[in-house]
């Protein structure tokens, strides 16, 4: 096949991932917009076979590893629970970032298979965009490795810090900067081994510090890393697909990420330099005093929900860990049985990754459109009768509205506190992620409901 | 002077930029998950350099350091591109309307 008319192909596929993205615009188009994506993607492959033109034992190789590995996604993709998206997509995002370094190294030892030049001999540009290629994806892989290992709970969630943290990383980044430069004027193959170690490290050390709750800021960061990466690697291929794609993913992921920091008030940097609520233990204690709370039983709770005329959920990351979605959905419909209107609203880092609550209500067969947003649902608060909050805690505070001293301050909150009573499922009155206690807990409107979200709202059920 | 072809794939990579920032944001919260998946899955696009790496040089030499990194790579973004649209699909059938 000619180079003109597969780079035209090229465009084709690069197209219909933008149709694929598109399509997500509306629950309705995005079945369709995923069947493009993946008409894309036969079409990249195929174009790609035919323009190499080598159809000898090596077709057979490949076609064969790719039949391997796909089994293997296939199966994790139909094993896998959807409580465990976030890990798997962070494990996903580590393979595309390893794939890309392979990919880089790959052309750095065959330049000549690439149209690049000889080894020893890379042009000059090529070179420069495969080493930032590599060194990408080389962090995508060891950035996503670690942030699986934290979201499966392999690896503690809490934030891992230690002294001088920033400066080293800042002087691994000018190392990596220095390396590039340096490999460009030597084209030294060690130097390049270097590079890509390095950047295996700065990975590493980039997630380390980061604690479990802002993981959804993570994901969304290394997402868009990983579109980096693949842009990196389609300059030095030449290839429209990929240098579409690279854009897209990489500019779907750094919005993910800005919608994500805006969701906690805080900026990119501040996630990313990490430990949050570490540093307020003085403050948590001293406001550790005996305060009166209400507290009560399954029996309270169907009780208050059964006389209601309308009902909010606020499901949160707890939700998630007691896999109570369905226990929820079977205790929302007994009170919809009962004349009761009921909406479910979602924080937007509620959860481990953006859109992790609303695949799990779709799971448990909610429909999506009692499903609302902070902004679309915050202000029925004041008009409903029963909140019940399952599993969140920190995106319900008030005090983000009231204390300026507060390390919250200024982070948009579900305005629970204004429905007629609160019920809220939680083990303990344990502060949340971010290490303040929760005001709401001693409203004269809150009854705490102290159990497992799961055991609880069973309980509720049998009491409707 | 002739424009070095750098330039328009410059381009084009700008120009996508824009193009992903207004398709995403047109894109709604509740399916910011199959964003993150699908995005994924079409990121696996890479796959392209790796059958070019494996199927590089000769064929009675099929096996070089070269090819076998690109050999890597086709099972990795296997994985991905397969997981990634398969599982996109689960999420995206499980997104109903309320019944009438």
């Amino acid at each position: 096949m000619s180079a003109n008319l597969s780079a035209l192909f090229y465009l084709i596929s690069g197209i219909l991932f933008i149709l694929a993205l598109r399509g997500l615009s509306s629950p309705e188009t995005s079945r369709q917009g995923n069947y493009f994506g993946i008409a894309g993607m036969v079409i990249a492959i195929i174009v790609t076979f035919l323009s190499v033109g080598n159809f000898g034992s090596g077709f057979v190789y490949v076609l064969l590893f790719l039949l391997i590995g796909g089994a293997v996604g296939a199966f994790i993709a139909f094993k896998i629970p959807m409580t465990a998206m976030p890990e798997l997509v962070a494990g996903f995002h580590s393979l595309v970032g390893l794939a890309a370094v392979f990919v880089a190294i790959s052309a750095f030892l065959k330049p000549e298979a690439f149209n690049l030049g000889v080894l020893g001999n890379i042009k000059l540009a090529s070179l420069i965009e495969m080493s930032l290629g590599a060194a990408i994806g080389a962090i995508t892989f060891s950035g996503s490795i670690i942030a699986f290992l934290k979201l499966r709970g392999i690896m503690s969630g809490a934030p891992i810090t230690f002294k001088g943290q920033h400066f080293i990383n800042l002087l691994l980044g000018l190392i990596i900067l220095f390396l590039i430069y340096y490999l460009c004027r030597t084209q030294l193959s060690n130097v390049f081994w270097t590079l890509v170690i390095i950047s295996f490290l700065v990975g590493v050390l980039l997630i380390i510090p980061i604690g479990g709750a802002d993981m959804p800021v993570v994901i969304s960061m290394l997402n868009s890393y990983s579109g980096w990466a693949a842009a990196g690697i389609g300059f030095t291929l030449e290839n429209t697909a990929l240098i579409i794609t690279g854009a897209l993913v990489g500019s779907s992921g750094a919005i993910l990420s800005y919608i994500m920091c805006k969701g906690m008030n805080r900026s990119f940097f501040n996630v990313i330099l990490g430990g949050w609520g570490a540093t307020d233990q003085t403050i948590n204690s001293k406001t550790k005093e005996q305060k009166p709370v209400k507290s009560g039983n399954a029996d309270d709770a169907a009780f208050l929900m059964k006389n209601a005329s309308s009902v909010i959920i606020v499901p949160g990351y707890g939700m998630a860990v007691a896999q109570a979605q369905h226990a929820l959905r079977e205790m929302v419909d007994s009170l919809k049985k009962n004349g009761v209107k009921v909406s479910y609203a979602i924080h937007p880092v509620a959860g481990r990754m953006p859109g992790h609550m609303n695949v799990l209500l779709a799971e448990a067969n909610v429909p999506y459109d009692e499903v609302f947003e902070l902004d679309e649902i915050n202000n029925d608060f004041a008009n409903c009768d029963v909140a019940y909050v399952i599993g969140a805690n920190d995106v319900t505070n008030p005090v983000a509205k009231t204390d300026p001293q507060s390390p919250i301050f200024g982070m948009p909150v579900l305005d629970v506190e204004k429905s007629k009573s609160v019920l809220f499922v939680k083990r303990s009155l344990s502060p949340g992620y971010a290490g303040i206690d929760n005001d709401l807990f001693y409203r004269d409107n809150t009854l705490m409901l102290f159990a497992d979200a799961k055991k609880m709202t069973e309980e509720i059920v049998k009491n409707l | 002077m002739e424009i070095d072809p750098f330039i328009f794939r410059l381009s084009i990579f700008i120009l996508s930029i824009f193009v992903g920032y207004y398709v995403v944001w047109s894109v709604t919260p509740s399916l910011h998950t199959p964003l993150m998946s699908v995005t994924n899955a079409i990121s696996s696009v890479i796959i392209v350099g790796a059958i070019i790496a494996a199927l590089a040089g000769s064929s009675d030499n099929m096996f070089e350091k070269s090819n076998i990194f690109g050999f890597l790579a086709i099972i990795l973004a296997a994985v991905n591109i397969f997981g990634g649209f398969l599982v996109t699909q689960r999420m995206l059938q499980m997104y109903k309307k309320k019944k009438k």
